[in-house]
């Protein structure tokens, strides 16, 4: 059954539709992302969630409760802020004990939890500093301690980890998903950042223009995007022109110089996706799309080629194995399996 | 060093030119100071040392000022009641103006910040209108509001039903204390506006998430945050109240007292330059006193959340 469910919600600025008839089920304990460019209705969707927003169509429901004209003070859900929101005149240990406080928690339980949480995100011993004397990484801790320390049945997090560098984002990316796993708190997180939505959720949900583009695990989304915009916007694609050719008895794909046997489905002008890092280096004379390098980027644990192919401009992504790799200017044949290959026609979805 | 040759220093210092850092840095256009450092001890230190000095000269109904060092005026202020009443009513008038602007300028600034754009620069400008018009301009509209028993005030009052008589503002402290308070109001406005500009646009609804209703985040939210805006706004009315002439001259009149009317009569009626610097020179004093002390009170209080 689900926890957390959005039922057709929507919401309208005046003539502007920022979210528009989206369902969603959130099951208890899950970790879910709400992943999208700027502008696409996640941070509206989450506001609404929170009771910032009232919904002008649909409704939310938490473990069957109706919440659309709960207040938000009364919803009993756990957010984290991209700004944090941390009270600046309030010490750490302050600021999370003011939910408790607002709750009416006895002075002597609401130490012993304070202290707990400050432990539980690793700062012990901070909790007498103010916001404006820690770390940017530290107040994100705090801010994170506060939300949990009420036992919120739903954890909100509002692009959490966009204001930290990208060393320390990747570190507290892993230490999220152990303490969501530890407490099992169902949460929801917003953000625009596809490796962050990868790292941390058991299910994405891709958003466009107000509306879902796609639900699926962090696998499956990026194996098998559902739209053009999915795949866009979770990782890179190279994109060729084809086509199908249907014959009597014999139905080929055709792609510059070579071809595969193809697919049930569209005929016609079609549109290939491959993934950059399912492309291969073939120099013999196999079935592939030849291709010259015009740039070549060392980037440490991977090489990032430029290719110019016979169908277009292409990248490609090799491990740094240690095996040679091709040079500027040389010419190559780029293969991949068939199965890693997507196909719609032109101007259509896949 | 030509005055054309450190002008040329001072545009380089300020808008460094690659490689040229190290030089402008080393050698800073201090001959800049001098214009306006120049017009400061003009008009400002020599002045000032001009009246403090005056304030220990004699004064005679025939002789006119002596030239003697002398600490009658002194004496004089310390040992005659009248002063003391004087200076008391200065600063009772400055603090509850203070007070009242205080009262009703932070909720003023609060809800101003929260309205939406066009309605926001609307009325911030109906707020800081007045002090486009000149301050006697506005006290006047004071004066016709309260002028006597058939002012437009107590009618209304009246008219409500409030009061059955009508209250003399005229000539009152409880007059300069409104007029007062209102004319320094855009100053407290801006001060707490200046600090709710620094609070996080999402930090009431982090209240609101963990519980908090509306009168709890203002009382334990907003306010602590809002305080250092309200403290030194306070400053600044107390301040320019305590040393203000045009408003207690018109709403309080010839007999209603206070320092920068007293000394200004001393100056320009009695004759009295001396008496009159040395009630200037004390007023003076005692606002640096005062304003040194709180901003010192504030600042330790607030440093170890502020920065």
């Amino acid at each position: 059954m689900s926890f957390l469910e959005l039922n057709r919600v929507g919401k309208r600025f005046g003539e502007h539709v920022a979210v528009e008839d989206m369902s969603l089920s959130v099951a208890k304990g899950e970790f879910i992302s709400l992943l999208g460019p700027s502008g696409c209705g996640k941070t509206t969707t989450l506001q609404m969630i929170a009771g910032f927003m009232d919904p002008t169509a649909g409704s939310i429901c938490l473990n069957g409760r109706d919440l659309t004209s709960v207040k938000p003070a009364k919803r009993g859900l756990g957010i984290v802020f991209q700004s944090y929101a941390l009270f600046p005149h309030m010490t750490a240990a302050e600021n999370i004990a003011f939910g408790l406080e607002m709750r009416g928690v006895p002075r002597a339980e609401r130490d012993v939890r304070v202290r707990e949480a400050l432990a539980m995100v690793g700062l012990d011993g901070y909790a007498d500093r103010y916001p404006r004397r820690m770390s940017g990484g530290q107040q994100q801790r705090v801010a994170l301690a506060r939300a949990l320390v009420i036992k919120p049945d739903v954890l909100l997090l509002d692009e959490p980890l966009s204001n930290l560098d990208a060393k320390l984002r990747e570190d507290m990316q892993i230490e999220l998903r152990q303490i969501q796993r530890n407490i099992g708190t169902t949460t929801v997180l917003v953000t625009h950042d596809q490796t962050e939505a990868m790292a941390l959720s058991d299910r994405i949900v891709v958003m466009s223009k107000g509306r879902i583009e796609q639900i699926g695990t962090p696998h499956e989304t990026y194996e098998r995007p559902a739209s053009p915009f999915v795949s866009h916007f979770l990782g890179k694609t190279n994109e060729f022109q084809g086509e199908v050719i249907r014959r009597a008895g014999e139905a080929l794909l055709v792609a510059g110089s070579c071809q595969w046997p193809a697919p049930v489905g569209p005929s016609g002008p079609v549109t290939i996706t491959v993934r950059p890092e399912k492309v291969g280096f073939d120099s013999g004379s196999g079935n592939g799309v030849k291709a010259r390098i015009t740039n070549r980027i060392f980037q440490g644990n991977h090489w990032l080629f430029q290719c110019e192919t016979e169908c277009g401009p292409a990248i490609v992504v090799r491990q740094n194995t240690g095996e040679a790799q091709p040079a500027e200017g040389e010419n190559v044949c780029l293969v991949w399996r068939a199965e890693d290959m997507g196909i719609r026609s032109v101007g259509g979805a896949s | 060093m030509s005055t054309s040759a450190s002008v040329t220093a001072a545009q380089e210092s300020a808008v460094p030119a690659p490689g040229k850092q190290e030089r402008s840095g080393a050698r800073a256009p201090w001959p800049l100071l001098l214009p306006a450092l120049i017009l400061f001890v003009a008009v400002v230190i020599v002045p000032l040392a001009m009246t403090v000095l005056l304030s220990f000269h004699n004064w005679g109904q025939y002789t006119g000022i002596e030239f003697v060092i002398t600490l009658k005026n002194w004496h004089e202020i310390w040992s005659d009641p009248y002063f003391y009443e004087m200076f008391a009513r200065t600063f009772r008038i400055a603090g509850l103006a203070t007070l009242i602007a205080a009262l009703f300028g932070a909720p003023e600034a609060y809800i101003l910040n929260r309205m939406r754009a066009p309605w926001k620069g609307f009325f911030l400008l109906i707020i800081l209108g007045p002090l486009l018009i000149s301050v006697v301009a506005r006290t006047l509209g004071w004066a016709l509001l309260f002028g006597g028993n058939s002012g437009l005030v107590n009618k209304a009052l009246m008219a409500v039903g409030v009061i059955d008589g009508p209250i003399p503002f005229m000539f009152t402290e409880a007059g300069v204390v409104i007029a007062l308070a209102h004319v320094m109001m855009p100053f407290m406005v801006l001060s707490v506006w200046a600090a709710l500009q620094r609070v996080d646009p999402q930090i009431e609804n982090a209240a609101l998430s963990l519980g908090a209703g509306q009168m709890t985040i203002m009382r334990r939210i907003i306010l602590p945050q809002i305080m250092p805006g309200v403290l030194s706004g306070g400053i600044i009315v107390f301040a320019l109240s305590a040393s203000a002439f045009a408003t207690p001259s018109i709403i309080g009149g010839r007999r209603l007292k206070v320092a920068a009317t007293l000394a200004y009569d001393e100056f320009l009626n009695t004759l009295n330059w001396p008496l009159g610097a040395a009630v200037a020179v004390l007023l003076l004093v005692a606002l640096v006193l005062i304003i040194v002390g709180s901003n010192a009170i504030i600042e330790r209080r607030y440093s170890e959340v502020f920065r």
